[in-house]
């Protein structure tokens, strides 16, 4: 057997957006006459059929498991038997939460070639090669899989693009083997709010990240951002030592900044999980001291400077 | 009772890094070792549990390295951990997350936790694979992203809460003994005291090799990984337009980009 297979997500009955995303990396690797088919895993498949049926599938697999949302051994099992079954060259996950939980425990149990976080995928002379970051992302990383006959790539979010025209690919279905299900999922926490601050809808966000170093200057910022009319915003040491809510917290585990137009990085390194938030922007003005921070890979302005000097001559002008 | 930690030693680069000779890691020249951030708080964790519990529980970490690693195991001993062993053999070098993992399930194997912790991923490396590999190669339940745990050493299950995408979290019981990778943020990890660090210097490390844990060189390695680093490079990235001049120059060409932006949306 040969092919592409993509496993896509789902949680609390919406399709996540990766899903569609990891249509644009098959693409990349697809050969001629390579098949693509998408798995689908809920306890009601179908529903997401309609969602999926977009140009670069030719398969939708549905897979009926036992529980609406995901846990970590029932995608391992059903996972593994799709892929004992229909012995695909590639298979593809999102580089996500849900795939941290089973993804390298089925590789390892499989003996797949496996790789995670993958922003390129490609074949080289016939070799797939598949690009990742290493060192916080200062280095690109072609990894490869010698002697693996199917290979399982978690590809990152917001790389590759989703297929925006419609299709009717066929629909089948897969019976799932029954699974022993040894961690339950019991609700859905949403995260308390701590302040009524709307990120997400926020056009102009000033954020504050590590390089602020104690509690006490975030009143500075919060007064900055008050007077430039920007939202006050942060990176994840700053929500998880408790300076600002967690709703403030733009980035994976945060927020992302959908409404932005203007974003003031200050003190913000940019780790990939923070950038996930943000790097959309169209105007972003990183200030930070270390001139090699990743967050000016992706701004559009940078200031190598303090950010308290800048903060204070700033204040002066508004 | 027993909660087992992996650690690893993590790499940040020196400001003008060069890639080594063969052109597929780094020159180790340029690394600035430290113990992996994540790992500070599943330490933190165990030591915590340790501290609530009525019964003795005893906190063992455990990393994959040469003895420059020990360093990093020392900054555990200080912060609370009760023992630490190292495994190496030069066969390890070359290893995936994956084979990193079989050296942590096989110390699992010869340890018999109650519960084993790690870093949901490493700040160099980034797989997020190598605690949920370790779980696979032992059996054992497992989950990924903890934000939050309650758990009493013995006990058949624990509850925790996953850290989603967006900010929402998802409640789980989980059997144990499981694997769990903690996520930033779970807790306040300590500083070690002058004391601790002291006596930390004096407790022994202990040194496995493979024939220790029951692996063979075809274990790790290449032969025993799932991926090949095949070329690592240093990628044209996008930079930014840099703003020159002195704090006050540069805080005025903001406000500048600033006041375009309101006038725009005016």
């Amino acid at each position: 057997m040969s092919g592409i297979l993509i496993i896509a997500e789902q949680r609390r009955g919406e399709l996540r957006p990766i899903s569609l995303e990891l249509l644009g990396a098959a693409a990349s690797l697809r050969r001629d006459g390579d098949e693509v088919a998408v798995a689908i895993l809920s306890d009601s498949p179908e529903r997401f059929v309609k969602s999926l049926s977009v140009g670069g599938v030719d398969e939708i697999v549905t897979v009926r498991v036992g529980a609406p949302e995901f846990d970590p051994d029932t995608f391992e099992s059903a996972v593994g038997a799709l892929i004992t079954r229909r012995s695909p060259d590639v298979v593809l996950v999102a580089h996500s939460v849900d795939s941290f939980g089973y993804a390298a425990a089925l590789a390892a149990r499989l003996g797949l070639g496996f790789a995670t976080d993958v922003f390129n995928a490609e074949r080289i002379d016939g070799e797939l090669v598949a690009t990742r970051g290493g060192y916080g992302q200062k280095v690109n990383v072609e990894v490869d899989f010698p002697g693996r006959s199917t290979v399982l790539l978690a590809i990152r979010g917001n790389v590759f693009k989703a297929p925006d025209q419609a299709a009717t690919p066929r629909v089948t279905s897969f019976d799932a083997p029954p699974a022993d299900n040894r961690a339950k999922g019991r609700e859905f926490i949403e995260l308390s709010a701590g302040d009524d601050v709307d990120m997400t809808a926020a056009e102009f966000i000033l954020t504050v990240g590590r390089g602020i170093g104690e509690e006490a200057k975030v009143a500075q910022f919060r007064e900055l951002a008050d007077a430039v009319g920007a939202t006050l915003g942060c990176s994840r040491p700053i929500a998880d030592a408790g300076w600002l809510p967690k709703s403030r917290q733009v980035g994976q585990s945060g927020k992302t900044a959908s409404a932005c137009k203007l974003y003031i990085a200050m003190g913000v390194s940019g780790a990939i999980q923070h950038l996930a938030g943000m790097k959309h922007v169209t105007t972003i003005v990183a200030v930070n001291t270390d001139a090699e921070a990743s967050i000016f890979s992706v701004a559009k302005y940078g200031i190598v400077g303090d950010i308290f000097e800048i903060a204070d001559e700033l204040r002066k002008l508004f | 009772m027993k909660i087992l930690v992996a650690v690893k030693q993590v790499a940040a680069l020196d400001e003008d890094f060069e890639i080594r000779g063969d052109g597929r890691d780094v020159d180790p020249e340029f690394f600035i070792r430290d113990l992996n951030e994540w790992d500070d708080f599943s330490l933190e964790e165990a030591v915590k549990i340790k501290e609530a519990a009525a019964e003795p529980v005893e906190v063992i970490v455990v990393s994959v390295g040469t003895d420059e690693v020990d360093e990093s195991l020392r900054k555990c001993l200080a912060k609370g951990a009760d023992r630490a062993i190292r495994v190496w053999d030069a066969a390890v070098e070359g290893s995936d997350s994956i084979a990193i993992a079989r050296v942590l399930a096989a110390v699992a194997k010869r340890e018999a936790p109650d519960m084993l912790f790690a870093g949901v991923q490493s700040s160099d490396q980034s797989f997020a694979s190598t605690g949920i590999a370790a779980a696979a190669l032992l059996g054992w339940p497992h989950a990924a992203v903890v934000s939050n745990l309650t758990y009493t050493p013995g006990a058949a299950s624990a509850v925790f809460r996953r850290e989603l995408e967006g900010g929402s979290l998802q409640e789980v019981e989980i059997q144990c003994p499981a694997v769990l990778t903690i996520q930033l943020g779970i807790n306040t990890p300590r500083y070690a005291s002058l004391r601790s660090i002291k006596q930390a210097a004096s407790k022994p490390i202990e040194v496995l090799s493979l024939a220790d844990v029951a692996l063979s060189e075809a274990d790790v390695g290449e032969a025993g990984s799932l991926s090949r680093v095949r070329r690592m490079y240093v990628p044209d990235k996008g930079r930014a337009q840099l703003i020159e001049g002195d704090a006050a120059q540069q805080a005025a060409r903001l406000a500048e980009i600033i006041r375009e932006f309101k006038g725009a949306r005016a």
